[in-house]
């Protein structure tokens, strides 16, 4: 936005105002922002949610698998909420295909929501990305890649804005050490998520899975991190119950194992 | 001489033993034995047995070499191998079945030398001939068949051709058989194709349609051409049958005792449409030309398509654009006209030196949006090597299908339509290949990596059952190490995977997945008992143990990680 000359004998409050004023407006333009309906993760960020017509970055926490399953659910969730209405449709561009797709419904996104496409590389994945943000039809985009520079996370943050569609892309770890998201880009925000124990049951079995939400970073917020319950069937995220019950059967875990 | 030892002049001792009928004695001299001619002249049933002819045993024919069959009338000539059903050298019925009732529909020359007849039934067929190849008649497919004839006919000879069912073709001649050297070496010419594809065939031209089928069908003669003007002379012979008369009215004529079409002549026209119908009467005077009986020709359908030549050779990639352009605009005219919409496109150009340049598009369902259309082959604009300039460009559609308003589902309330995809599939499938867009669907299989397959991107496929499975499942299941167990239905206390050891808090299971043993044996008694569990940090797994703990047959009891929850 351009900067507009003030006038000196205006007061400081009135510099505010205008400048909020100008605020608001440009937040009209992007449209509304998807909350997550946890008021914690909501109240922390920028938008109060996640911009419908901007890139988000998600990342594992570490290289292991496990961290980035549960990245994949992460993102899983956000596009099934996006998507959540009849008829819409989610496509996911990668370019080495290992998900499950029974396992991705349980995110909520069921078979008739996604299209897959599959490029032979990194430049073909951000290419179909760019392709399907630009056309606007789909409800969501979720872009798995090794290697994304400043220029690619640019264009597609243009292309998101200008076909008002979010784009969710996903960064896999190529080497142990670096975390992807260590890497400039232009993403509105970037999530890194990991694998966090779950709360013990009192009998035998495995509870919900928790997440360790890491926010690296957003524009116009403070970056946080949080432990969260994994998404249900339809997406949500919800926040763990309060810490005074999991004392009680974190005494010994390894009695509930068999 | 004590004895009789000359047996040469009676073999009867003396003295006794003469009968009087016996059979030697009756002329005294054995009869003539008949010469090989003769005998084959004989029918077969009045033949001299073996005996008679005075061999008492002789080669006996190789079991596997085909056998003439038996039946044939002596004196016969071969049947020519002009016919599909010689080809085999048995005689061939077709037979369609009516309730309980077979009858037989066709026979070939063969089956028809030997006596069977159409009508007849096809168990009397059996008895009459026991080397018979009776097969079901395809209606359906003689119907296509003919279908494709008359096609071929309205390409090759003459623009106004249809089908006479069942077994014939109307073909309107007037003014085309000068194309092929008059109207003799016409019917020649049709009677050679027909041979070639295995057929025999009769035609007559005649002056109406009427007189040419009566003709063609009960003249008898291959080729029969009436001079104008002579059909009702020509057909006054023939059985009333050759007017394609309805059933009924056959059996009513043949009750007034009318057999032949010149019966008909002599009638008064009013008591005759009163005792046969109006039709015959009708039938009567379309054959003798005084009422018409046009021909409604079949119309092959003609993909649509769209050129352009043009004034100078063009090289740059706008000017291809250009042409692009106008060849759709063309082409989206006409399937708008017809209502068709376009799945594959080709569009040719034509370089200054005589090649040709291709490049083809594919849409994942029926469009004829122009602008949609402009931009997938704008998209593999540059694949075209203009050369010298290109002169002339067409764009042909190989593949049409009907494409109707659709009916809006109900969006009333105001709540925005799903919005349409194919756009979007076909300009993503020019950028990585139609194969790589697809969804997944379900297939009824509980073995976790066979339990989805691809399908067609703008399908909508069914999910799966809501059992707990991982997000990421890997391509091979890789075996676990040192791994501690409780037997049979416990989840591992401790494992290790790709050089970590894991200690388990928590687990669920067991899921039990049975080997599908309709695929392949060794899949019969396998088993596979899943479980999910969290080893400490938080990671989750989907491990599984071949075998159910008991029995040894089910598996080695090996452990396997699968798969990996977030």
């Amino acid at each position: 936005m351009p900067a507009t000359p003030f006038p000196v004998d205006r007061t400081r409050s009135e510099h505010l105002a205008a400048l909020r004023a100008e605020l608001e407006s440009a937040r009209a333009q992007r449209g509304p922002a998807l909350p997550f309906g946890v008021a914690m993760l909501d109240d922390r960020l920028a938008d109060g949610g996640l911009d419908g017509a901007g890139l988000h970055e998600i990342a594992a926490a570490s290289a292991s698998l496990n961290d980035d399953a549960a990245a994949t659910l992460f993102a899983a969730g956000i596009a099934a909420r996006f998507a959540a209405g009849s008829g819409f449709t989610v496509l996911w561009a990668l370019s080495k295909f290992d998900l499950y797709a029974p396992g991705i419904e349980q995110a909520g996104l069921g078979p008739a929501k996604i299209l897959y496409a599959q490029g032979r590389k990194d430049a073909d994945v951000l290419a179909l990305a760019e392709d399907g943000l630009r056309d606007g039809s789909l409800a969501c985009i979720i872009a798995e890649v090794k290697a994304a520079d400043q220029t690619a996370t640019r264009r597609l943050q243009l292309a998101a804005s200008d076909g008002r569609t979010p784009m969710l892309l996903y960064r896999r770890h190529r080497s142990r050490e670096r975390c992807p998201l260590d890497t400039p880009s232009s993403a509105m925000t970037r999530w890194r998520i990991g694998c966090a124990p779950s709360m013990p049951l009192p009998h035998t079995g495995v509870g919900r899975s928790r997440w360790s939400v890491e926010l690296a970073r957003q524009r116009g917020g403070n970056p946080f991190s949080l432990e969260l319950e994994a998404c249900d069937a339809t997406g949500r995220l919800a926040l763990p119950a309060a810490a005074a019950d999991r004392a009680v059967a974190a005494v010994r875990a390894t009695s509930h194992a068999a | 001489m004590a004895v009789d030892d000359d047996p040469g002049a009676c073999s009867v001792p003396l003295g006794g033993g003469w009968r009087p009928g016996a059979r030697w004695a009756r002329d005294g001299t054995l009869a003539p034995r008949p010469d090989a001619a003769a005998i084959d002249a004989l029918p077969a049933h009045q033949r001299p047995t073996m005996r008679e002819m005075g061999r008492r045993s002789e080669p006996a024919e190789h079991p596997f070499k085909a056998m003439p069959p038996d039946e044939a009338m002596p004196g016969t000539t071969p049947i020519a191998a002009s016919t599909r059903s010689s080809a085999w050298g048995r005689p061939t019925v077709l037979i369609a079945r009516t309730g309980q009732r077979e009858v037989v529909t066709a026979a070939c020359p063969l089956a028809l030398e030997l006596g069977l007849r159409p009508g007849m039934a096809a168990a009397h067929a059996r008895a009459l001939v026991g080397d018979l190849d009776v097969r079901e008649a395809e209606p359906e497919k003689d119907e296509g068949f003919l279908d494709q004839l008359a096609l071929h006919a309205v390409a090759r000879w003459t623009p106004a051709a249809s089908v006479a069912s069942p077994d014939g073709l109307w073909l309107d001649l007037s003014g085309t058989t000068h194309l092929f050297g008059g109207e003799a070496r016409f019917c020649r010419r049709l009677l050679t194709f027909m041979r070639r594809l295995g057929f025999t065939a009769t035609v007559a031209i005649a002056g109406t349609p009427g007189a040419a089928h009566a003709l063609a069908r009960h003249g008898g003669e291959a080729i029969t051409i009436l001079p104008p003007g002579s059909e009702g002379e020509a057909i006054a012979d023939l059985p009333l049958a050759a007017l394609r008369l309805q059933p009924d009215a056959l059996a009513a004529a043949g009750r007034f005792g009318l057999e032949r079409i010149a019966d008909l002549y002599p009638m008064p026209r009013g008591p005759l449409a009163k005792r046969l119908g109006l039709a015959a009467v009708e039938r009567l005077d379309q054959a003798r030309g005084a009422l018409a009986e046009p021909i409604v020709p079949v119309i092959p359908f003609e993909a649509p398509e769209a050129e352009r030549r043009l004034l100078e050779p063009i090289g740059t990639a706008d000017a291809i654009n250009q042409v692009i352009g106008d060849l759709i605009d063309d082409l989206v005219s006409q399937l708008q006209a017809r209502g068709l919409g376009l799945r594959t496109a080709i569009l040719t150009c034509l370089v200054v030196d005589g090649a040709e340049q291709r490049i083809a598009i594919g849409t994942a369902c029926a469009t004829r949006d122009a602008r949609h259309l402009t931009r997938m082959l704008a998209m593999r604009v540059e694949r075209i090597d203009p050369g010298l300039g290109i002169e002339a460009m067409m764009l042909v559609t190989p593949r049409v299908e009907p494409l109707q308003p659709q009916a809006l589902d109900a969006c009333l309330g105001g709540e925005s339509r799903a919005p349409d995809l194919a756009p979007l599939v076909d300009q993503l499938g020019g950028r990585v290949g139609e194969d790589a867009l697809f969804r997944l669907a379900a297939v009824e299989s509980d073995v976790p990596e066979r339990g989805f397959c691809r399908a067609n991107p703008l399908a909508t496929p069914d999910g799966w059952p809501a059992w707990t499975r991982p997000a990421r499942l890997l391509r091979r299941p890789e075996r676990l190490a040192n791994v501690i167990a409780l037997l049979p239905d416990h989840p591992p206390r401790r494992f290790s995977w790709r050089g970590t050891a894991y200690r388990v808090v928590a687990g669920d299971g067991p899921e039990r997945i049975h080997g599908e043993w309709w695929r392949t044996p060794r899949e019969m008694w396998a088993v596979r008992d899943y479980f999910r569990v969290e080893a400490g940090g938080g990671n989750r797994f989907w491990i599984f143990r071949r075998g159910d703990g008991v029995e040894a047959p089910t598996g080695d009891f090996s452990w396997y990680m699968h798969g990996l929850f977030g």
